[in-house]
C-alpha cells in the first residue's frame, strides 16, 4: 500500500460499511490496535539541527531506516531523541518526503552526496517526484560520464595484454593513443588532400599547347596524375585492408557507413584499370570518376563535428521530406498555372508543365536568372504571386529545421537522453513493482496469515504476536479490509499465474461429471465458509478460545449451521460444473493433522452428503500443501481426484 | 534573414499565452477553505479534540488546500485497491459523502460522515448505507442502482480472482439482495424495508459493529 495515504485507512475502513448489507458472508474479525499510544513527537537531531514529527509522519513509509526499527539503533536515551550525524541539508529533504510523500531533489546538493544519503535512509532514488527527477538523471549521468572519462584516461595509461589486432583497432579508433596511430592518422589525412585536390586540379585548362583549345590538366600530364591517383588508391586500399583487418566484428565494420565510403571511393580506379581497353564504355568510366569525390567523405573521420552533422541531418530526415514535400507541391502547382497562362502567348518558352518545372523553381527560390520570362499579363500575374509565395513556401519550414537542428545537435551531445527512455522504463518499472508489492503482499499475508492467527489462537506468544502487530499494524488493518472485500464479493484474491492456471483448468474442463445441484451447495460451502473456516476454527483440543474473542464465531457447529443456512440461501452461489473443480479444491484445502475427514469433493447428489462435509470443516486449519491423492476419504464421500488433484497443490500455494 | 528572425520571435512569442492560460487555471483551482472550529466539530460529531486534530492532519496533508474533489478522492480510495478498478466505487462513496452536492468534500463532510459509520447508531449506519445506494436520491433502491453499486464493488476485485469472476455475478448477488430487502416484492426498497432486513440479519449487525475501534 502507498503508505503516504495511511492517515487515510480509516477513512476506507469506514467506508466499508457500505459493503455490508450487500456481503452475504460473515466478516472476519478486525485486527485489534493493542498499542494504544497516543501519536507523539519525535526528535530528530541531526548534526545539531532538531527536527521534530510526529511518530505516525515516520511510521508512513516502514521499509524506510526512519520508519522501520531501525532508528532505534540511533535512539539517545539521556536526551530522548534520535541522533544522526549527517548533513542537515541533506536531511530537510528526506524528512519533506515522509511528510509529504515526494521526494524533492535540491538543485545545489552534490549528486553523490545526494546518493549517500539516500541509501543511508534506505529511500529509493526513482521515487524522486517527476519535477526533480530529470535534473536528478542528468546530474547522475554527468557525473557518471565524468567517472568514465576518468577511468578512460586511466585506461589509457596502462595497457593491458591486448593482442595485436586489438592494438591496431584501437590505434584507427583513437589516435592519440601512440605515435604510430598518430602518424598513421596524419598520413591518410593528408593524402586524401591530394587525392581531392588531384581531382579538382585535373580539370583545370593547363594553357593551351601546340592545339586548337585548352586542354584540362588532367589530358595533359596524364601519367602524372595517373601516378598521383595510383598513389592515394594504394594507400587508401591499404588503410581498408588493414581496418577490416583489425575490427572486431568484420561483418559489422563492412557495413558501415565510413567502409562503404572507403570502399565507393577506390572502386573506380579499380573499375578503370580493367576497363581500360575497351572503349565502348569508356563513357560510362567517365562518369565513374565522379565518384571520386566521395573520397572527400573520408575526412568525417578525422572530424568529430562533420560526423555530427551527417548524423543530425540523418535524423532531421522528416523535416527536410516535409520542405521537399511542400516545395514539390508549391511547384506543381504554379508551374501548371504558368503554363496554362502563358499557353496564349507566342514563342513562350513555357512548352510544357515540366519546362515550367524550371521556372517554377528559379522564380520560388528568388534567383531570377531571366532565362524563362512570362509575356502575358495573367503570366506576370501568377509569376509575382509565385515569387511571393516562394519567399514563404521556403522560409517557412527552415525555422523548423533549424530548430530542429539545434534540439539534435544538444540531444547528441548528452547522447543518453535516448537511453533515458530505458532508463525511464526501468525506472517505472522499480516503482511498478514496489507497488505491486502492496498487492502481492496482500497474498502473501494470507498465506502467512493463518499461522498468525495460530499463534494468537494458542496464546503462548503473546509477545511475539504483540510485535508482530505493533510494526504492522497499518498493514494488518489494510489486509483486513481488503478481507472484508473478498467476503463480500465471495471471491478471493489471486495473482496472476494463479489465476491463469485456473482459467486453464476451467478451459479444460469439459465433461460433465457432476450435477449441478451440487455445485450450489459446495460452492457456497467451498468459498464463503471454506476461507473463513479455515481461519477461525480453533484447535481440537483447544476450548472455544477466549484470547479470541470472536464476537462472530459462537461454536464450531453451531457457526458451521448458520453458515450452512446462509449460504444455502442465495441462489446466486450456483456456478457452473466446470468450476466445481476448482471449488472443491478450495474445500479441499481444510485439511487436518492425522486421520479425520478432510476434504468435502462431494461426488454424491445427495444433500445429506452436507452434514458429513461440515464434520469434515471441523477440522483445524493447515496450510500445508495438502496430500494430492491420499485424501483419507469418509464412507460416504468419495475424493475426486482427477486433474483436480493437480490443482490442490498449486491453489493451496495462496 | 528577416524571415528568419522574424520566424524565430514568433515561435519564442507563441509560448507565452499558453503559459498565461495556465496561470489562470492554476489561479482558480487554489481555493482554499478553512473548516469550522475544534468545538464546534466536536459538538457536532461524535469524536474527541484529540481524534478530530488526528483526522484533520491527515485530511490536509493530502489535500492542502482543504478540499477534496472528486479526482483525488477516487486516486486516494484506488491506493488501498491496487487489484482492481475502485474509481467507481470511490465515485458513489464520493457523492455519499458530499451530502450539500457542492462537488467538494470539505472537512466537515468528512467528518460528519465519518461519525455516522463509526460512532453513530445502527439506525444512522443503515440511513448512511441506504443513502449510499439510492443513487438518484429518490428514496428507493432499485435493481439498476443496485447492480451498479454491486457491480462498482466487484470492480474492485480486479480481473484476478479465485473463483474466476463471472459477468453475471453481480446481478446474482443483487437478486439475492432484493430476494431478502424487497419484503412487499414492489421491485423497489425503501429505508423502512432496508432497516428492517438488516436488523433482521445478524451478520449485518455483527459487521457494522466491525468498525468502531477504527479510530
Amino acid at each position: 500500500m502507498a503508505t503516504g495515504v495511511a492517515a487515510w485507512l480509516p477513512f476506507a475502513r469506514a467506508a466499508a460499511i457500505g459493503w455490508m448489507p450487500v456481503a452475504n458472508c460473515p466478516m472476519p474479525v478486525a485486527p485489534r490496535d493493542n498499542s494504544k499510544r497516543q501519536d507523539e513527537l519525535i526528535i530528530l537531531n541531526v548534526s545539531g539541527r532538531r527536527f521534530q514529527t510526529w511518530r505516525t509522519t515516520l511510521d508512513r513509509y516502514p521499509d524506510t531506516l526512519l520508519g522501520s526499527s531501525e532508528k532505534d539503533f540511533f535512539y539517545n536515551e539521556e536526551t530522548k531523541e534520535y541522533f544522526f550525524d549527517r548533513d542537515p541539508d541533506a536531511f530537510r529533504s528526506i524528512l519533506n518526503f515522509y511528510r509529504t510523500g515526494k521526494l524533492h531533489y535540491p538543485r545545489h546538493e552534490c549528486i553523490s552526496a545526494y546518493d549517500e544519503e539516500l541509501t543511508f535512509f534506505g529511500i529509493i532514488p526513482e521515487i524522486i517526484g517527476d519535477c526533480c527527477y530529470e535534473e536528478y538523471k542528468d546530474r547522475k549521468r554527468e557525473n557518471l560520464e565524468r567517472l568514465q572519462d576518468d577511468q578512460e584516461e586511466n585506461k589509457d595509461m596502462k595497457l593491458p595484454n591486448m593482442n595485436f589486432r586489438e592494438t591496431m583497432w584501437r590505434a584507427f579508433e583513437n589516435p592519440h593513443t601512440s605515435t604510430m596511430a598518430l602518424v598513421f592518422y596524419y598520413v591518410t589525412g593528408f593524402f586524401i588532400a591530394i587525392s581531392v585536390i588531384t581531382n579538382v586540379v585535373e580539370t583545370v585548362p593547363c594553357g593551351s599547347t601546340a592545339n586548337q583549345k585548352d586542354m584540362p590538366c588532367g589530358e595533359r600530364y596524364t601519367v602524372a596524375f595517373f601516378c598521383m591517383d595510383t598513389a592515394c588508391v594504394m594507400i587508401f586500399t591499404v588503410e581498408y585492408l588493414l581496418r577490416l583487418f583489425a575490427a572486431p566484428s568484420r561483418y559489422r565494420f563492412m557495413r558501415s557507413v565510413m567502409s562503404i565510403i572507403d570502399v565507393v571511393a577506390i572502386l573506380p580506379y579499380y573499375i578503370g584499370l580493367v576497363m581500360t581497353n575497351n572503349e565502348d564504355v569508356s563513357g560510362a568510366f567517365v562518369t565513374l570518376r565522379v565518384f571520386r569525390v566521395f573520397r572527400i567523405f573520408k575526412f568525417s573521420r578525422h572530424s568529430q563535428g562533420l560526423r555530427i552533422l551527417g548524423y543530425t541531418l540523418k535524423s532531421c530526415a522528416s523535416e527536410l521530406g516535409f520542405l521537399l514535400f511542400s516545395l514539390t507541391m508549391a511547384i506543381i502547382i504554379f508551374a501548371t498555372v504558368m503554363f496554362y497562362a502563358e499557353k496564349g502567348s507566342s514563342s513562350s518558352k513555357f512548352t510544357s508543365i515540366p519546362a515550367s518545372f524550371w521556372y517554377t523553381i528559379v522564380t520560388m527560390t528568388t534567383l531570377g536568372y531571366g532565362d524563362m520570362v512570362p509575356k502575358t499579363i495573367a503570366g506576370k500575374i501568377f509569376g509575382s504571386i509565385c515569387s511571393l509565395s516562394g519567399v514563404l513556401v521556403i522560409a517557412l519550414p527552415v525555422p523548423v529545421i533549424v530548430s530542429n537542428f539545434s534540439r539534435i545537435y544538444h540531444q547528441n551531445q548528452r547522447a543518453d537522453k535516448r537511453r533515458a527512455q530505458k532508463v525511464k522504463k526501468a525506472r517505472l518499472a522499480r516503482i511498478r513493482i514496489a507497488k505491486s508489492g502492496s498487492a502481492s503482499a496482500f497474498l502473501l499475508s494470507k498465506r502467512n496469515g493463518v499461522l498468525n492467527e495460530l499463534l494468537e489462537l494458542k496464546g503462548t506468544d503473546e509477545d511475539e504476536q504483540k510485535l508482530t502487530r505493533s510494526t504492522c499494524l497499518i498493514e494488518s488493518q489494510h489486509h483486513h479490509l481488503l478481507h472484508c472485500l473478498e467476503k463480500t464479493t465471495a471471491h478471493e484474491f489471486v495473482d496472476e499465474q494463479m489465476y491463469e492456471q485456473n482459467c486453464l483448468e476451467t478451459a479444460l474442463q469439459t465433461f460433465p461429471s457432476r450435477s449441478p445441484t451440487i455445485s450450489s451447495h459446495d460452492s457456497s460451502v467451498g468459498t464463503c465458509c471454506g476461507c473463513r473456516i479455515k481461519r477461525n476454527t480453533p484447535l481440537p483440543n483447544a476450548s472455544t478460545p477466549s484470547t479470541h474473542p470472536i464476537p462472530t464465531h459462537q461454536g464450531p457447529l453451531q457457526e458451521l449451521s448458520a453458515i450452512h443456512i446462509q449460504c444455502a440461501d442465495p441462489p446466486s452461489q450456483t456456478t457452473t460444473r466446470s468450476n466445481l473443480n476448482l471449488k472443491t479444491d478450495d474445500s479441499s484445502r481444510i485439511n487436518c493433522k492425522g486421520g479425520r475427514i478432510t476434504t468435502a469433493i462431494i461426488s454424491l447428489p445427495t444433500p445429506p452428503a452436507l452434514t458429513p462435509d461440515g464434520d469434515g470443516l471441523h477440522g483445524p486449519p493447515q496450510r500445508r500443501p495438502p496430500p494430492a491423492p491420499g485424501l483419507p476419504a469418509a464412507p460416504s464421500i468419495q475424493t475426486t481426484t482427477s486433474s483436480a488433484s493437480t490443482n490442490i497443490v498449486k491453489v493451496s500455494a495462496l | 534573414m528577416g524571415a528568419v528572425v522574424g520566424t524565430l520571435t514568433m515561435q519564442t512569442k507563441q509560448r507565452r499565452p499558453s503559459r498565461d492560460k495556465a496561470d489562470d487555471d492554476l489561479e482558480m483551482t487554489m481555493v482554499c477553505h478553512r473548516p469550522e472550529g475544534l468545538d464546534q466539530l466536536e459538538a457536532q460529531t461524535n469524536f474527541s479534540k484529540r481524534e478530530l486534530q488526528v483526522l484533520y492532519r491527515g485530511f490536509k496533508n493530502e489535500c492542502p488546500s482543504g478540499v477534496v474533489n472528486e479526482e483525488t478522492f477516487k486516486q486516494i480510495y484506488s491506493q488501498f485497491f491496487p487489484h482492481g478498478d475502485a474509481s467507481t466505487y470511490a465515485h458513489y462513496l464520493f457523492n455519499a459523502f458530499d451530502a450539500a452536492h457542492s462537488g467538494s468534500i470539505k472537512f466537515e463532510d468528512f467528518v460528519t460522515a465519518l461519525s455516522i459509520l463509526l460512532r453513530g447508531t445502527v439506525t444512522e449506519k443503515l440511513q448512511w448505507t441506504f443513502n449510499l445506494y439510492d443513487i438518484n436520491r429518490d428514496g428507493y433502491i432499485n435493481k439498476e442502482e443496485m447492480t451498479d453499486i454491486v457491480r462498482a464493488i466487484y470492480d474492485m476485485m480486479g480481473k484476478y480472482t479465485y473463483p474466476v469472476l463471472k459477468t453475471d455475478a453481480p446481478k446474482q448477488h443483487v437478486d439475492a439482495f432484493f430476494q431478502k430487502m424487497d419484503k412487499n416484492r414492489d421491485g423497489v426498497v425503501t429505508l423502512d424495508e432496508f432497516i428492517l432486513s438488516c436488523q433482521e440479519d445478524e451478520n449485518i449487525m455483527r459487521s457494522l459493529q466491525l468498525f468502531e475501534n477504527v479510530i
